[in-house]
């Protein structure tokens, strides 16, 4: 059983620099920061190596930060350039009962993070979601369409913080 | 000395009605709901299908076919992926074919009305409506008195339309 320092340390001896820093400021679980492009095969690290064995990817949801510049276009909608959009791993090790917090940041407007659906075969509906609800483009992820919102929705990502709903839907009027 | 008509009135066997009536009655006893629930709200549809509440003392039977079916309870929140499929469901069911929308999320939104961009605001939006049960989930009573409502305005529908 190892504390989440202990895993950031065996981390940044075998990942260097992809691993970017350990976050305790927050009033939460303290967990790691670590590179978007490199998260695969950290993910493959942490289930495979004998000390971790990370094998259970208990929850993996998406973030909008909303850090970016904030304006408003001509009828009062808030719009945001710039900043960043997160993913959140939480890994459980059920045979050596720890656990660990994972963070990765990426740009809102080029959202690139490589999915780890090879590790974890259930990371392939968490994916879609983030993907579905924030517009997150995971790499390498095998079948990557939306899964709650109809496949021809074309307003956007609803979770975003500046998304704004359409007034109808193939005829169907959708505010109140 | 009586007369063959006489003899009719008196047997147990016949009785006299109008057509609009005889149909009506026939229609009003044997609702056969569309098989399908949304959500909470299916939870208590079954719950009233079920011994206690016992709908089939109505007539009313869940059958597995929108095609031989007479009413479609909308119970639950209508999304707007699902509002497609419920207007070719309806669309399947044959004529004289009847709406029973349940609980709030299917009477206006319910508690998604403001912020829930997946949600269809009411499913009048899409089908016409008989009969709105309200309630978030409407208790089986409520779901009975709903039926009884529909089996009011079966009662007084005419063949012949009134001018």
């Amino acid at each position: 059983m190892k504390t989440t320092e202990e895993i950031f340390t065996i981390l940044k001896n075998n990942f260097g620099d992809a691993i970017l820093e350990l976050v305790t400021s927050q009033p939460v679980e303290h967990f790691i920061k670590v590179n978007p492009i490199e998260i695969n095969k950290i993910c493959q690290f942490l289930r495979e190596n004998e000390e971790l064995l990370f094998d259970s990817l208990m929850n993996l949801s998406g973030v909008d930060d909303a850090n970016g510049k904030k304006s408003a276009d001509a009828d009062g909608t808030q719009i945001i350039s710039g900043g960043t959009l997160s993913v959140f791993y939480h890994l459980e090790s059920t045979k050596l009962h720890h656990k660990i917090t994972l963070k990765v940041s990426t740009e809102r407007e080029k959202p690139e993070v490589a999915s780890v659906e090879s590790t974890w075969r259930h990371a392939d509906w968490h994916e879609r979601e983030a993907y579905d609800l924030l517009g997150i483009i995971f790499l390498n992820h095998p079948d990557l369409r939306r899964i709650l919102m109809p496949y021809d929705w074309e307003a956007g990502y609803p979770l975003r913080k500046d998304y704004k709903n359409p007034e109808f839907y193939l005829g169907m009027k959708v505010p109140y | 000395m009586s007369s063959l008509l006489d003899k009719q009135f008196n047997d147990e066997n016949i009785v006299i009605t109008k057509v609009d009536d005889l149909l009506n009655w026939a229609r009003l006893s044997s609702l056969w709901q569309v098989s399908f629930g949304l959500a909470c709200c299916a939870i208590e549809m079954m719950a009233t299908s079920a011994s206690h509440y016992d709908f089939d003392r109505f007539g009313v039977i869940p059958r597995p076919s929108p095609r031989q079916s007479d009413v479609i309870i909308i119970s639950g929140t209508v999304t707007l992926k699902m509002a497609t499929r419920i207007k070719r469901l309806y669309e399947q069911m044959p004529d004289p074919k009847y709406v029973i929308s349940m609980g709030s999320c299917s009477n206006c939104g319910g508690p998604y009305w403001e912020h829930g961009y997946h949600v269809l605001k009411g499913v009048d939006r899409v089908i016409p409506v008989d009969v709105y049960v309200p309630g978030c989930p409407p208790r089986p009573e409520a779901l009975l008195e709903g039926l009884l409502k529909l089996q009011e305005k079966i009662r007084n529908e005419s063949l012949v339309k009134k001018s």
